[in-house]
C-alpha cells in the first residue's frame, strides 16, 4: 500500500512539474492556455530523440527538454499569444485548440505516429527494497526532482526581487506597471518558464506513460486542466497539492477499484467545483 | 409632443418590435433549398443527413453560447446520451424511430437539467471545466458499462419504421434526410419563436451584462437552467437521429475533439444567430471532406491553421455576409458573437 | 408610524483587513428625498451594493419596507420594490431602449419568462414602453442599439431601467457622472419629474445637485456614518467642512 502511495505522489509530483506552467499563466495572466500540453510533447521528444537517435545520457537531456519549449514558449508568446492577452475566453479556448490540433499532425509528420520510447539508463531501473516496502528508482528520482524544482520556484517565487514583481504583476498588473514593474517582460519570462517546466515534465514522464506520441497533447490536457481547475490559481502551493491529491487518488483509484478509473478525478474535479467554484487554493477575491 | 408625433412613435416602436416575427423571403429559400437538394440528390442523401444531424447539433450549442453566453468544452455528451439512449432502446425492442427520439431528447435533457446548477458558480475556466469534467464522466461510464453500452465494440441495432412504415435505417438514406430535414425545422421554428419571446430577450440580457440583468428582477439562474436543458434535449435529439439513421454509435461520441468540432462549425457561421450552426455544419462538412480528400492524415493541421487565422483576424465569419440576407433572428446577436 | 421604505442596521462590510462599510445605521422614508454624500473612497457604492444585494454583509440587517431582505439576492429585492443605477452604465449594448425598458417591464409584470410570445405583443407593455421612452426624450432613438447613443441619453436610459420596475425605493448611484454640460439639464429635470411616492437615495459628488434635490443629507467617511440632517445643518457642520477642505487640499 505503501508502494502505491508513492507511486501517487510521484505521480501527482509530475502533474506539478507538468501543470505548474498553466497554472501561471493562468493564474497570471488569466489566459486559458489549452495548447500548454504541446509543450510537454516538445520536451519529451527532445529526450527521446536526443537518447535514441544522438546517444545522449538520459540526465544531460533534461536540460534541453527545459530550454528547448521555454525558447519556443518565449517565441510564440512574443508573435502569436500576445495578441490574445485581452481576448474573451472563448477566443483563448478557440485559438489554444487551434495550435494544439496544428501541432500534433506536425509531430505526426516529422517523427511519425509511433510512440517514442525513453530508455532509462540502468541506474534508474529496478526497484529498491527499504524495510520490506518496494519501491521504484525511478519514482524516487521524480519525486527528488520535482521537489527540488517545487522549491526552487517556491523560492524563486518568494525571495528574488523577479518573484517579487511576478507576484505583484499578478495581484495587479496596471499597478505594478504603474510602479515600473515591466509586466510585459515578466509575462514573457513566466510563459518561458512555464513552457519549459512543461517540456521537462513531458521528459520525466515519458518513462511512466509509456512513451511520447502525437496525441500527448489531447490525452493529457484534462489532467493538466484538472489539477489546476482543482488546486486553484494561487501560485506554487496550490498547484501543489492539487497535482498530489489527484495523482494519488488517480493511481491508487485505478488500483483498488479499476472499474472506475479515470472516473474518480473526474469526479474529484466536479465535486471540487462544486464546493469551492474557484478551486482548493484560491485567492481571497476569487479569481 | 403632437398627437402626429405620438401616433409615428407608437408605429415606430410597434415596426421595431415585431420585425424579427416574420420570416424573411431568405429564409424561406433557405429551407426550400434544402429541402430540394434532398428531393433532387438522392444519391448525396447520406452527406446531406449527416450535415442535418450535425446542424442540429451546432444549433443545440448556439443555444447556449449565442444567446446565454455558456462556453462550453462538453456539449457533445449530450449527443452522446441521445445517441446512446435511442440505441439502447432499439436494441431492447422498441424500435420506433420517433421513440426513440423523444427518449434520446428527456434522457439529454435530465442530464442537463442536474449538470446545468453546476454552470452558475465560479469564473470562466471552471465552467469550461465542469462541462468538459461532465461530459468524460460519461464517456467512461458508457465505456465502463460495457453490458449496455456494447462498450468499444458498440452496439446492434435496427431502427423500426418511421411512423411504421418509412425505412430510414441504411437502406432508406433519402428517408433518413428527409425525417432529419423535419425534426430539424420543427425544432429550429420552435428556437427562433423562443428568440423573439421575453425569454430569449432575457437571456440576451444576461449574455450581454449579467449584473445588469439581474438588476433589472430576472433570476439568472434559473433562466440559464432553463436554456441549458432545452440545448442538452436538441443535442440529444440531434444524436437519436444519427444513431437512428446510421445505425451506429460509438464511445467517441462523448470524446473531448467532439465538443470541439461542434464548437469550430457554431464559430464559423456564427454563434447568435441560430443559421451560424447550420452553416457553419455545412461548412465543416464539405470543408473536412474535401481537405480529407486531399491530405488525409493532416487534415487537422488545416482545421487548426483555420481556426488559429479565424481568431487573429478577429473572427470574421462566413456568416457575415449571408446574415444581410436573412436578417437578424435573436435579439442583440452582435456582430462579434459572444461573451 | 409607518415603516421606513428602507432601513440598515449595523450594516458593516470588510474585505479582509479593509473595513469598507462600518456599522452603518440610517433610514429612509416613504416618497423621501435623501442624499448620500462623502468623498472619494468612503464605500458610497459599497453601500449601495450592500443595499441591493450585490455584495453580503459581515454583518447588519437591511430592511425594505418593513421586511427583512438580508439574505435575498439582488433580484428578488427588485421584485420587492427595490432598485439602483449604477455609477457606470450598465445597459446591454446591443439591445434597443424600447427592448431594455420592454423587457424591464415583462418581469416585473410577471410575464419575462414566457417563452411562447413574441415581445412586444402585449398592448399594455408596450404603451408603458413608450410612455417611458417619451418622459425621458429616448423616443428619438427608440430602435437604436444602446452602444450608438449619446453618453447623456445612455445615463438617462440606466435612469428609465430603473424606473421601469416600478420599485418603492430608487437609489442613483452619481446619475450625473461623466455627463456632458449640455445633457446634464436632461438628468436634472428627470430627477426631478421622478414620481412622488418613490423613496429616492441620490449619491452625487455635485452639491448643487445634491442641495437643490434632497431634503436630507448623510455623510458617509471612510465607512462611516459622519453626521446626517437638513441641507443647511450639513453646510454648516465644521466637520463636513474639514472632509472636503482636506480632499480638495490633496486633489
Amino acid at each position: 500500500m505503501l508502494t502505491i502511495l508513492l507511486d501517487g505522489v510521484a505521480y501527482g509530483m509530475l502533474l506539478f512539474v507538468l501543470a505548474s506552467g498553466l497554472s501561471v499563466t493562468l493564474g497570471l495572466m488569466n489566459f486559458i492556455n489549452l495548447a500548454h500540453g504541446a509543450f510537454a510533447m516538445v520536451g519529451g521528444y527532445v529526450t527521446a530523440l536526443m537518447m535514441n537517435r544522438a546517444g545522449v545520457p538520459f540526465l544531460l537531456t533534461l536540460p534541453a527538454a527545459f530550454l528547448i519549449p521555454a525558447i519556443l514558449g518565449a517565441a510564440l508568446e512574443r508573435t502569436l499569444y500576445r495578441r490574445l492577452y485581452g481576448a474573451t475566453p472563448l477566443d483563448q479556448v478557440l485559438f489554444t485548440i487551434g495550435l494544439v490540433l496544428m501541432a500534433m499532425p506536425i509531430a505526426a509528420y516529422l517523427i511519425g505516429d509511433e510512440p517514442q520510447q525513453v530508455h532509462l539508463p540502468q541506474w534508474l531501473s529496478g526497484r529498491i527494497d527499504f524495510h520490506g516496502v518496494g519501491i521504484g528508482v525511478y519514482r524516487l528520482f521524480i519525486i527528488l526532482v520535482c521537489g527540488i524544482i517545487a522549491l526552487l520556484l517556491q523560492t524563486f517565487l518568494v525571495r528574488t526581487r523577479f518573484g517579487a514583481q511576478l507576484r505583484a504583476a499578478v495581484d495587479d498588473a496596471r499597478v505594478a506597471q504603474g510602479l515600473g514593474v515591466d509586466v510585459d517582460r515578466i509575462f514573457a519570462i513566466a510563459f518561458a518558464i512555464g513552457s519549459g517546466l512543461a517540456g521537462l515534465g513531458g521528459a520525466l514522464a515519458a518513462d511512466v506513460v509509456g512513451g511520447i506520441d502525437p496525441s500527448f497533447p489531447v490525452k493529457f490536457l484534462v489532467t493538466f486542466l484538472i489539477v489546476v481547475t482543482v488546486g486553484g490559481s494561487n501560485g506554487i502551493l496550490g498547484a501543489l497539492f492539487g497535482s498530489l491529491l489527484l495523482g494519488t487518488l488517480d493511481v491508487a483509484g485505478k488500483y483498488y477499484v479499476p472499474s472506475i478509473g479515470a472516473f474518480i478525478i473526474y469526479a474529484v474535479m466536479v465535486v471540487t467545483l462544486i464546493v469551492r467554484p474557484q478551486g482548493l487554493f484560491a485567492r481571497g477575491d476569487g479569481r | 409632443m403632437s398627437a402626429a408625433d405620438a401616433s409615428a412613435t407608437t408605429g415606430r416602436l410597434a415596426a421595431h418590435l415585431h420585425r424579427r416575427a416574420r420570416w424573411r423571403w431568405g429564409e424561406i429559400v433557405f429551407w426550400l433549398a434544402v429541402l430540394a437538394a434532398i428531393v433532387a440528390l438522392p444519391a448525396r442523401a447520406g452527406i446531406i443527413n449527416e450535415v442535418i444531424i450535425a446542424g442540429l447539433f451546432a444549433l443545440s450549442l448556439d443555444l447556449i453560447l449565442g444567446f446565454a453566453g455558456i462556453v462550453s468544452l462538453g456539449h457533445a455528451a449530450f449527443f452522446g446520451l441521445g445517441a446512446y439512449a435511442a440505441a439502447i432502446l432499439a436494441s431492447q425492442g422498441l424500435a420506433d424511430p420517433t421513440l426513440g427520439l423523444v427518449f434520446g431528447a428527456a434522457v439529454a435533457a435530465i442530464v442537463g437539467l442536474v449538470t446545468a446548477p453546476l454552470l452558475l458558480r465560479g469564473a470562466d475556466l471552471t465552467r469550461l471545466m465542469v462541462t468538459l469534467g461532465v461530459s468524460l464522466m460519461l464517456g467512461e461510464v458508457a465505456n465502463r458499462n460495457a453490458w449496455i453500452t456494447g462498450g468499444a465494440d458498440g452496439l446492434n441495432f435496427s431502427p423500426g419504421r418511421l411512423l411504421g412504415f418509412f425505412p430510414i435505417g441504411f437502406t432508406g438514406q433519402r428517408n433518413a434526410a428527409l425525417y432529419s430535414f423535419a425534426v430539424l425545422f420543427i425544432l429550429f421554428a420552435i428556437a427562433r419563436r423562443l428568440a423573439q419571446s421575453p425569454f430569449g430577450l432575457a437571456l440576451a440580457a444576461i449574455r450581454e451584462n449579467r449584473l445588469r440583468a439581474g438588476a433589472l428582477g430576472i433570476a439568472t439562474s434559473r433562466r440559464i437552467v432553463a436554456i441549458y436543458t432545452l440545448a442538452a434535449a436538441y443535442a440529444g435529439a440531434a444524436g437519436a437521429l444519427l444513431a437512428e439513421t446510421t445505425q451506429i454509435v460509438s464511445l467517441d461520441l462523448f470524446d473531448f475533439h467532439r465538443s470541439a468540432d461542434v464548437m469550430l462549425m457554431l464559430i464559423i457561421g456564427g454563434a447568435g444567430w441560430l443559421y451560424g450552426g447550420l452553416i457553419g455544419a455545412a461548412a465543416f462538412i464539405v470543408l473536412r471532406d474535401v481537405i480529407s480528400a486531399a491530405t488525409p492524415e493532416y487534415w487537422e493541421f488545416w482545421i487548426g491553421l483555420a481556426l488559429v487565422i479565424l481568431v487573429l483576424s478577429g473572427r470574421e465569419r462566413i456568416g457575415e455576409r449571408l446574415r444581410r440576407l436573412v436578417a437578424q433572428i435573436t435579439p442583440g446577436a452582435a456582430r462579434r458573437g459572444v461573451a | 408610524m409607518s415603516a421606513p421604505a428602507l432601513e440598515a442596521r449595523g450594516l458593516s462590510r470588510n474585505f479582509g483587513a479593509l473595513i469598507a462599510t462600518d456599522d452603518v445605521s440610517f433610514s429612509i422614508d416613504p416618497g423621501a428625498r435623501q442624499a448620500l454624500i462623502g468623498p472619494n473612497g468612503a464605500g458610497k457604492t459599497t453601500l449601495i451594493n450592500l443595499l441591493t444585494g450585490v455584495i453580503r454583509p459581515t454583518a447588519g440587517q437591511v430592511l425594505l419596507e418593513g421586511h427583512d431582505v438580508t439574505h435575498l439576492p439582488s433580484h428578488a429585492r427588485v421584485r420587492r420594490g427595490l432598485t439602483r443605477t449604477f455609477q457606470i452604465n450598465q445597459l446591454f449594448p446591443d439591445l434597443t431602449p424600447a427592448e431594455s425598458l420592454g423587457l424591464a417591464i415583462s418581469e416585473r409584470n410577471g410575464s419575462g419568462g414566457d417563452f411562447w410570445r413574441v415581445a412586444g405583443g402585449r398592448p399594455a407593455i408596450v404603451a408603458e414602453i413608450e410612455d417611458l421612452l417619451q418622459r425621458f426624450g429616448l423616443d428619438g432613438d427608440l430602435d437604436q442599439p444602446t452602444r450608438k447613443l449619446a453618453y447623456g441619453k445612455q445615463r438617462l436610459l440606466e435612469i428609465a431601467l430603473a424606473l421601469a420596475a416600478r420599485p418603492r425605493v430608487l437609489l442613483l448611484d452619481e446619475p450625473a457622472a461623466g455627463v456632458p454640460e449640455e445633457e446634464r439639464r436632461d438628468i436634472l429635470a428627470a430627477l426631478a419629474a421622478l414620481p412622488s411616492d418613490v423613496a429616492i437615495l441620490l449619491i452625487e459628488h455635485d452639491m448643487d445637485l445634491v442641495f437643490n434635490f434632497a431634503s436630507r443629507i448623510s455623510v458617509l467617511v471612510a465607512g462611516r456614518l459622519l453626521t446626517e440632517g437638513a441641507p443647511e445643518a450639513i453646510a454648516a457642520d465644521e466637520r463636513v467642512r474639514a472632509v472636503y477642505l482636506g480632499e480638495d487640499a490633496h486633489g
